[in-house]
């Protein structure tokens, strides 16, 4: 059900966040969703890709400092009013969201967000109680 | 203006002068021998006695003394008189917590103040100026240094002491102020803020600075004069051989007049010990030649200068040497304040757990010095969350706020961008020069 994230450090200087893009690209690796994440001095730059482990090593090989976290991709209806039911389903909950944003990518009728949990196996059983559904990453694939 | 009789000494002749260095210098060194357990295990190690300094060129045989040995010594290692005898002591700051202790016995602070009304005078203060202190009092010797100089004088001190901008600019207006004593980079501040304030320097009484305790440049003097329609006049000294009043500046701005009948300076290679003649680059080398409380017999200073050769024109015989510009070890000087690349490091170490690499930026900006530290994100410290990047930028922040008592930028970088040298890691860019 959970994904793996990797996160990467970016100073917010121009070129700095397309170097590991280029690097995945080169090298094979598909970008599923990215999601940047910046202040005005530094930036991190977050990604959902095809092989998380190569990504990885590939990353810190060129020496970057990457950090693994899980996430959950869950599907929201593609409506008005889509988010906010997947939103509501934590109110009153001692779960917190600490960030999410889109992925693009869309299953007929629903939007796909990635949500980063600080509890994330409580937020899964809370989405399922709801029948909020959660991708796991084989539903990503093409 | 009128000659001084305590300003006689700026004009003895040469051959008196060296008579006079020789006997003081042979008082002192038989002093250190008698009383400095240090010095004197030194001396017998090569096999020499106090007798064997015949000449002033002798002095050459005689061992460095350098900043380690004080710290070495804490507290009172180094001194020569009984505490009985010590009317002051002051310290500085030093690398790791410890400080640097200094001791003076009332003779000590009697030169202290002598060299002082001397700086003062050639400056050209005197009775009826009115001075307003703001270098720091307490353990630093620039407040008290300058305070005793200025009533010695017969000049009016106000010891307003360092800080509060605004209370400074409205005392210099309102009480006629006409020199003062600070760092040059806390004087621009100043001048910066009386603009703000609508207060213009140069319709003031005042007419002279007396700046020093941090290397400042030839722009920045000419700035602070313009600016402020003054002359800045460039003081020199260190607690080590006795606080401010080693050597001053006089209105020919050629080189710092160094008050040879009490300190004997040489310029030494900085990595090979070796004397280098007059007019060659090297680590100033002072003698303390009338010190008591405590001797400092060819103190390496690691500050970087030049002997002047030639008479000034002012025509004192005192030789000159030129403006420091750098020193030879990793101390920096920011707005008056010694920081070593140690205590960043150890408050790094403090909020990281292990040490980053890290680099030290020195810039100047609107006249002050401006302290920004970049450090490497590490796996350890890296978080996916903006805010936990924010709260450890922060939290390094108020560690070397608190271990300097400066504020400094932190910026987070990326890895390996900060260069790696071979061998001696260059931790410090200094770029106040280009500013």
């Amino acid at each position: 059900m959970k994904l793996h994230q990797l996160s990467v450090f970016s100073e917010n200087k121009p070129g700095h966040v397309i170097a590991p893009c280029r690097l995945l690209a080169r090298e094979g690796v598909d970008i599923r969703a990215l999601s940047l994440a910046d202040t005005q001095r530094f930036g991190i730059l977050r990604l959902i890709v095809s092989d998380w482990q190569r990504a990885k090593s590939l990353l810190e090989q060129a020496g970057s400092v990457v950090k693994v976290t899980e996430v959950l991709a869950v599907e929201v209806p593609d409506r008005p009013g889509g988010l906010a039911e997947v939103l509501e389903a934590f109110e009153g909950t001692a779960i917190n969201i600490e960030y999410m944003y889109a992925f693009p990518f869309v299953r007929g009728e629903k939007a796909v967000l990635i949500f980063r949990f600080d509890q994330p196996d409580a937020a899964i059983a809370r989405l399922q109680e709801k029948g909020i559904s959660v991708l796991d990453s084989g539903a990503l694939e093409d | 203006m009128t000659f001084q009789p305590f300003s006689a000494p700026d004009y003895l002749p040469r051959p008196i002068l060296a008579e006079m260095q020789l006997s003081r210098l042979r008082t002192i060194v038989s002093r250190a021998w008698e009383r400095v357990p240090l010095f004197r295990s030194r001396l017998e190690e090569r096999g020499l006695a106090p007798q064997h300094i015949d000449s002033l060129a002798a002095i050459s045989r005689l061992p460095f003394t350098v900043k380690t040995d004080l710290r070495d010594t804490y507290p009172f290692g180094l001194f020569a008189s009984p505490m009985e005898e010590i009317v002051r002591l002051h310290a500085s700051s030093g690398t790791t917590g410890k400080p640097i202790v200094v001791a003076y016995t009332q003779e000590d602070v009697d030169v202290w103040t002598s060299v002082m009304v001397r700086s003062f005078a050639v400056c050209g203060l005197h009775k009826g100026d009115i001075i307003q202190n703001a270098y720091g009092y307490g353990l630093f010797t620039g407040g008290l240094g300058a305070h005793y100089g200025g009533e010695g004088l017969g000049a009016t001190v106000i010891p307003i002491s360092g800080g509060n901008t605004d209370r400074q600019i409205m005392v210099m207006k309102d009480f006629g102020v006409t020199a003062i004593c600070c760092t040059p980079s806390y004087f621009l501040h100043l001048v910066e803020r009386a603009a703000q304030l609508d207060v213009d320097l140069r319709e003031l009484p005042l007419r002279a600075g007396v700046f020093g305790a941090e290397p400042w440049t030839s722009s920045m003097r000419k700035r602070i004069e313009s600016l402020a329609g003054i002359t800045a006049f460039d003081i020199y000294g260190l607690s080590e051989i006795i606080g401010p009043g080693v050597a001053i500046e006089c209105p020919c701005q050629d080189g710092l007049h160094i008050f040879e009948d009490h300190f004997y300076p040489e310029i030494v290679h900085p990595e090979t010990g070796e004397v280098l003649p007059d007019g060659e680059e090297g680590e100033l080398v002072l003698t303390t030649l009338s010190k008591f409380a405590m001797p400092m017999i060819r103190y390496r200073t690691r500050d970087i200068t030049a002997l002047i050769p030639g008479q000034c024109a002012c025509g004192r015989s005192l030789r000159r040497m030129r403006r420091i510009g750098r020193r030879s070890d990793d101390m920096l000087i920011i707005r008056g304040v010694n920081v070593f690349p140690s205590q960043v490091e150890a408050a790094l170490l403090e909020v990281e757990g292990t040490l980053p690499h890290y680099q030290i930026i020195l810039t100047r900006a609107h006249g002050l010095d401006q302290m920004e530290v970049q450090v490497e994100v590490t796996p350890e410290t890296f978080s996916d969350k903006i805010g936990a990047l924010e709260a450890l930028n922060e939290s390094i922040a108020d560690a070397l706020e608190h271990v300097l008592g400066l504020h400094v930028q932190v910026t987070l970088v990326e890895p390996h961008t900060i260069q790696r040298s071979e061998g001696k890691a260059k931790r410090v860019i200094d770029r106040r020069s280009q500013s």
